[in-house]
């Protein structure tokens, strides 16, 4: 580490064992504590990430953690306590910590581990490790690039700066019903941050970037600072929309939001603290008859690919909506207890979640939709998953016979995401596959826009 | 008693021992640590090309009890320790952490920050001198304070309260945390100083159910104080109320109006305004980068002459306020914004230096594995004359905001949004009828320019403030008058 062409290096395949080795060991040692069951994730993480702006080296950092979590129970009582440190004291300590206030929660009758026959006996490779063998020198470079090609515009006056960043991670999780699996993955990204000004003096900023598994698929450092580029110029001279009730388009990474909160309102967690517009929606037609969402979560080599949740349960493909009736809530144990419904193998919430493209690509969607917004970013946290409410910051582009016309900013965008969910006339095919949900746009016929008057 | 007893041994030297004692015991000595071996690391980093390096020890214990559906059912215990090593050149950081504190590993940690700087050497060994502080809060470890079954008892308390108070609450979580922080930092500018911080908070959060509607109201608050404060003078039961009282009357709530017009903002947290519409902006690296639309614009007038904004991390016991911050400075009253004229930005070590200006103890990182950059603590608009009834009644047709979720700045376009919790609809001076949750958008200085009116009733939120920035966290305050704004845009759907 002390060269600074020191090299990433990969984690050594022995040291998975010791992690479940020591797992083992956490798991003895909370059942000599007393605890009737207990549960036990450990983790060890290193990466390095550098930021350069304005063609100089910003940041270089090295990062390196560990952790350990442990959740012991006392017939239905429970606690939990967790450590950076991962040491034989530290374990014990942990332990004590998480045996001592189990004794002083109450007795949840849903409280416990799943079933042993419930839990997952297939560990499938999913493909999400590849190491990335880069020195900092090198990553410095390819961030050098990225922003350069970024800067290649006289109307970029400034850079907020390109980064790149690498890491692997090794993810054990035990309990003492039997489960005992872990895996290495790893995550690299890129981003780009520039900075436009109009002649007036204002100034607009946007970015880019691209976060895979394997290095290989990553957008080259040259196409995400032409990304940023092109985003960021696109927003010089924005206005402010008309206030009134319009069409919008969401782009691929604002659709995922809207997507998110739908996610978030079949999620057992918000139904049985009875938190969810969504409760006792299964069966109700939320969306157009054409739409399927649905989770793989052993696509290979995706964002949010695991082969078993965090209860240990097998992951497995499933349909929340099919032709765009509710089919079923996403459950990890303890919710389905709450509820008393069958867990889905959800702990953790839904994976690589997903909805069918209705086959429109992006100018086919414009054209769709004629005149309406185009919403590229939304800010705030304006949406209410216990009421259905949805109010929003936005910024974006005015669409005038199909046909980009102006960027817009300064606007919000309100309604009842029923009414949007109803409301979703396309699913483009312009997909981002980069997180956890994968959606192209999705074009929503009418919300109410405000902005000047 | 309970976790307590294993680490009773530092716990019971507070009352007698200095702060810098404290971190000694509680951060050097377990590790075979002195004084001594940091200067002499520190000293091995230095050189002609390292304009700063800093070693930054931290041990922090987290407590949390959460009871839903009747049941004290989760209760976690949180313990980490760790150093971070930063390098500075120029404009340019290093940075590497451990877990581990051993005289190797801190060596090494530096040595990979060092990589930041092309060429080798080795500085001057600094000497390290302590300096002390009056202290804002005591430094003494909330958690044991009180024993778990009176924690779990005062939680089942509040619970019982939210739902004796309407037949319409249909579920209540209320959830306890605690923090003890424990700090010490040595750097290469010969500081060595240390901080014992505690944070506790309670919150609150009840669903009210009525004819099929369902709504959320939510209240709490804390401060770097011990759970005994929380139980004194009802205020934790009037938080209760609050969240009540809100999610009753969010289910008569009718929909907000959509477009612009003008708004009253209520005190206290709806001071999110000031945070997002001024607050980032004027941190001192975005000005430095002259990425902050507020850059470059020192001594110009960038909001109404009614406007007097600071950033005060002195007031004692508050969440956002710090003896030192994360670099050792001792924190200030900086004023931002005077009378309308920008007069200030918030600084740490780096960005001073590199802009020519003084420190102002706003120097925060959310734990030793991340870097410290500048970041607000209690930000504020000092009172003005009006009446805030009087703000009110000025209304002809607009929103009266009391309550916020959160928001959101785009610090170089100045946009800012932040969303309303509870909030009122204004016809002819009268407050006609609650209205649903809608966002608020404006730009950060014309909003500034456009407040017409500030009340003689400052306040300061409850202590409830969570800052993100570049994916670091860390606890703040805001506060203001009654304000009115004369134009912003409301994001409802009638």
């Amino acid at each position: 580490m002390t060269d600074r062409n020191s090299v990433q290096r990969p984690f050594d395949p022995g040291a998975l064992h010791g992690l479940q080795e020591r797992a083992g060991r956490v798991l003895e040692e909370a059942k000599r504590a007393g605890a009737t069951d207990a549960e036990v994730g450990i983790s060890a993480s290193q990466g390095l990430s550098v930021s350069v702006r304005m063609d100089q080296v910003e940041t270089l950092e090295f990062h390196r953690d560990r952790g350990i979590s442990v959740t012991v129970f006392m017939g239905q009582q429970k606690g939990t306590a967790s450590s950076s440190d991962d040491s034989d004291d530290s374990i014990r300590r942990t332990v004590e910590a998480a045996c001592a206030i189990a004794r002083h929660t109450g007795a949840d009758p849903c409280a416990g581990l799943a079933e042993p026959s419930q839990l997952a006996t297939e560990f499938p490779d999913l493909d999400l490790f590849h190491p990335w063998a880069l020195t900092s020198e090198q990553a410095i470079e390819q961030a050098q690039v990225c922003e350069r090609v970024g800067r290649s515009d006289p109307r970029i006056v400034n850079s907020d700066g390109a980064s790149l960043s690498t890491g692997s991670s090794l993810r054990v999780y035990a309990n003492s019903n039997g489960f005992m699996a872990g895996y290495p993955s790893s995550h690299h990204s890129r981003s780009c941050v520039l900075v436009a000004a109009q002649q007036d003096g204002a100034m607009q900023r946007d970015y880019w970037f691209d976060s895979r598994r394997d290095p290989a698929r990553l957008l080259s450092a040259e196409e995400i600072g032409e990304e940023a580029r092109k985003r960021t110029l696109a927003r010089l001279g924005a206005v402010r929309p008309a206030t009134g009730d319009m069409p919008v388009l969401f782009s691929p990474r604002t659709a995922s939001s809207l997507l998110g909160h739908f996610a978030a309102a079949i999620n057992g967690g918000s139904l049985y603290r009875n938190a969810s517009f969504l409760k006792g929606a299964i069966g109700e037609a939320l969306f157009p008859s054409w739409v399927r969402i649905h989770e793989q979560p052993r696509l290979p080599g995706m964002a949010g690919s695991a082969a078993w949740d965090q209860d240990g349960l097998p992951t497995r493909n499933q349909d929340f909506v099919r032709d765009g009736v509710l089919q079923g809530y996403s459950l990890g144990m303890y919710a389905a207890r709450r509820l008393g419904l069958q867990a889905t193998g959800n702990g953790g919430g839904p994976r690589n979640l997903t909805i069918d493209s209705s086959g429109e690509d992006l100018p086919a969607l414009l054209k769709k939709m004629g005149r309406g917004i185009l919403v590229t970013e939304v800010m705030g946290p304006g949406v209410n998953i216990v009421s259905g409410d949805y109010s929003r910051g936005a910024a974006g582009f005015m669409v005038e016979d199909g046909v980009i016309t102006a960027p817009l900013e300064e606007f919000t965008i309100a309604g009842h995401l029923r009414d949007m969910f109803t409301a979703i006339e396309a699913a483009g095919s312009d997909i981002d596959d980069r997180g956890n949900i994968q959606v192209g746009s999705l074009l929503v016929g009418q919300m109410r826009v405000a902005g000047s008057g | 008693m309970i976790i307590s007893d294993s680490l009773s041994a530092y716990r019971t030297v507070y009352v007698n021992l200095d702060r810098l004692q404290i971190a000694n015991q509680t951060l050097l000595n377990p590790a075979n640590l002195d004084v001594d071996q940091l200067a002499n690391l520190l000293g091995e980093v230095g050189g002609s090309a390292v304009d700063y390096a800093d070693l930054y020890f931290q041990h922090s214990e987290h407590e949390g009890w959460a009871l839903e559906n009747g049941i004290v059912r989760e209760a976690s215990y949180n313990l980490e320790h760790g150093v971070g090593a930063r390098v500075v050149s120029g404009d340019k950081s290093g940075f590497a952490y451990s877990d581990d504190l051993s005289i190797a590993s801190l060596r090494e940690a530096l040595g990979a920050a060092r990589a930041i700087v092309r060429h080798g050497g080795s500085g001057k060994r600094p000497s390290l001198n302590a300096s002390q502080h009056g202290a804002l809060y005591h430094g003494h470890n909330p958690i044991p304070a009180w024993e778990s079954a009176r924690k779990v008892t005062f939680l089942q308390q509040l619970d019982r309260l939210a739902r004796s108070l309407d037949p319409a609450v249909s579920e209540v979580t209320v959830s306890l945390s605690a923090v003890h922080d424990t700090m010490l930092v040595a750097a290469t500018d010969g500081t060595l100083a240390a901080d014992v911080r505690p944070l506790v908070r309670l919150s609150v959060s009840v669903i009210a159910e009525r004819n099929g509607r369902r709504e959320r109201g939510s209240s709490g608050g804390g401060g770097r104080l011990g759970f005994a404060w929380l139980a004194e003078s009802g205020r934790a039961e009037d938080w209760v109320r609050d969240a009540v009282r809100q999610a009753l009357i969010n289910l008569d709530a009718i929909a907000a109006p959509a477009g612009s017009m003008p708004v009253v903002l209520g005190p206290g947290w709806p001071g999110v305004l000031l945070h997002e519409a001024v607050g980032h902006g004027l941190e001192g690296d975005f000005n430095r980068k002259g990425t902050s639309m507020f850059a470059k614009r020192m001594g110009e007038q960038v909001a109404s002459p009614l406007c007097t904004v600071v950033d005060d991390g002195t007031l004692a016991e508050r969440r956002g306020s710090l003896n030192i911050d994360d670099e050792g400075t001792p924190t200030s009253c900086t004023t931002l914004i005077e009378k309308g004229k920008l007069v200030g930005y918030m600084q740490d070590k780096m960005n001073a230096r590199l802009m020519g200006v003084g420190v102002t103890g706003n120097g925060r990182r959310e734990s030793y594995a991340h870097l410290p950059m500048p970041r607000m603590t209690n930000t504020y608009m000092l009172p003005g004359e009006s009446d805030p009834a009087e703000i009110i009644a000025s209304l002809d047709r607009g929103i009266y905001a009391v309550n916020m979720g959160g928001g959101s700045v785009d610090i170089t376009s100045g946009r800012f949004v932040f969303s309303t919790s509870e909030a009122y609809l204004v016809e002819k001076g009268k407050v006609v009828a609650p209205v649903r949750g809608a966002t608020l958008i404006g730009s950060g200085a014309e909003v500034m320019q456009k407040i017409s009116m500030v009340g003689n009733d400052l306040a300061l939120d409850s202590g409830i403030g969570v800052c993100g920035k570049d994916g670091q966290s860390v606890p703040v305050g805001v506060g203001q008058p009654t304000l009115r704004v004369e134009a912003l845009t409301v994001g409802g759907t009638a």
